[in-house]
């Protein structure tokens, strides 16, 4: 169970949840993952593409520019 | 070692050799990876199949041309209302996975030799379709999928959605009879999800031509509300202004490529050109400011320090009188569009900076195909 961040900012929406997709399918069940972006439709997709393949949300929050979203990865 | 008579065959040692994809399915649902657009038809394809008790997952394609996401969250005005993905907004709805995949590098192929070529625009519908459902068809035999759905409908669109056409992407997909289109599938030859029985193809149907008025009685009929319906299609090469802008692109520079970040400005500000060597792209608000913002420093760039004003680039070469005259334009869209002079700073790609003060070009003064 292990910690990662992965820098998505100034990617232009889809590519950060494209991103996050990507580095969720090295990850193992269990591991979380922060997801660092600045384009605010991040805020929204991120979560979104975690519903829909049942990874757990952990936190959204929007820090000035930046939107960080944590997720922990499910089996 | 034994020997058997010729005439009984030996007992079996092994198990027959079956199908080994038949054999690996035994029990298990029928899987199929639909083309998930984020408008309504591909969803209604996708819901038919699941009905039929196939396993579906999404897969969609970022090219880099998308209308989805990113030229809405550019604009400042549409920022208050965020906008959704409506791949994943559809995937939700339907309760499947969405697999997106970014192509932005092998499409370029797809967009600048077209085998089939354009459409009314730079849209080169026809490859594209084959090129997505080549993808779609690898990311199957990737995965253990057995076919590929797509929302196709007979006589929808010119070019790809065609009865002569509709082969075509099937044959140089590659998927063959594993490309099946529930919403028009009664009108096409049998699919081997049909011939297998996966599918009832009796419960597949038979729409056909432009009108949108079956999708709409079946989204009803579904419950699906709020599902995008995009004007024209799913990305700005079918949009007139922007395939110009590219063309203008392809022309100046001499041949047909481009970069990620060139297809993205292309969407963002006003773009003149008002001598063939060089182009000044003019933010529209606060939010294609900031996204100008993170260009400028491989351009000339300007803006106005005496009046509020939009951040320029200018694309191409520009010599001291191309530069007075993009400060002019420049002017013309800020604060100090009325004054008599605008004070502006233009910084060269080196990041030198100098003052400059021009009179504003008046708007009739400037020639209307200078706008591309
Ligand atoms: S509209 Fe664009 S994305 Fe859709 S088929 Fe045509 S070229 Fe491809």
């Amino acid at each position: 169970m292990t910690h990662f961040v992965l820098d998505a900012r100034q990617l232009l929406c889809p590519l950060p949840v494209i991103r996050a997709q990507n580095r969720v399918a090295e990850l193992s069940p269990g591991d979380t993952l922060e997801v660092q972006a600045t384009d605010p439709g991040a805020l929204h997709d991120i979560p979104a593409w975690c519903r829909v393949h049942g990874h757990e949300v952990l936190e959204t929050r929007q820090e000035g520019h930046e939107v960080i979203v944590r997720l922990r990865v499910v089996a | 070692m034994t020997v058997f008579p010729m005439s009984s065959p030996p007992p079996l040692a092994v198990p027959p050799i079956v199908n080994p994809h038949q054999a690996a399915t035994v029990g298990a649902p029928r899987k199929a990876v639909a083309l998930i657009s984020g408008g309504l038809d591909s969803m209604l394809a996708a819901r038919l199949i699941l009905d039929q008790g196939i396993h579906v997952e999404g897969i969609n394609f970022y090219t880099g041309f998308c209308v989805e996401g990113h030229t809405h969250a550019i604009r400042h005005h549409e920022r208050a209302k965020p906008k959704r993905n409506n791949a994943l907004w559809t995937a939700e709805q339907l309760g499947i996975k969405l697999h997106i995949i970014d192509v932005i590098e092998e499409y370029k192929d797809v967009v600048i030799n077209p085998k089939h070529g354009y459409g009314a625009n730079l849209n080169p519908c026809l490859d594209c379709k084959g090129f997505m459902v080549r993808k779609a068809r690898e990311w199957m035999e990737q995965h253990g999928f057995d076919f590929i759905i797509t929302g196709e409908v007979l006589g929808q669109r010119p070019m790809s959605q065609r009865r002569d056409t509709m082969p075509v992407v099937a044959r140089e997909s590659g998927a063959f009879d594993r490309l099946l289109r529930p919403l028009c599938a009664r009108l096409l030859p049998e699919t081997l999800p049909e011939r297998e029985g996966w599918v009832d193809r009796h419960k597949l149907l038979e729409f056909n031509g432009r009108s949108r008025k079956p999708q709409m009685a079946l989204a009803e009929k579904y419950g699906f509300q709020e599902y995008a319906q995009p004007a024209g299609g799913c990305c700005f090469l079918t949009n007139q202004q922007y395939s110009h802008k590219l063309a203008d692109m392809w022309a100046t520079r001499g041949s047909k490529q481009y970069e990620f970040d060139d297809i993205m400005l292309l969407k963002v500000g006003r773009h003149l050109r008002p001598r063939p060597h060089f182009k000044l792209i003019v933010a529209r608000d606060d939010g294609e400011n900031n996204f100008l913002d993170g260009y400028r420093k491989r351009f000339i760039h300007l803006h106005a320090t005496s009046h509020e004003g939009p951040l320029a680039l200018i694309d191409g070469t520009a010599n001291d009188e191309d530069i007075e005259l993009a400060a002019r334009l420049t002017a013309r869209f800020g604060k100090g569009r009325e004054a008599e002079t605008v004070i502006l700073t233009v910084t060269d790609t080196a990041g030198n900076s100098r003052e400059l003060k021009v009179a504003p070009m008046p708007a009739n003064n400037i020639p209307p195909e200078w706008y591309l």
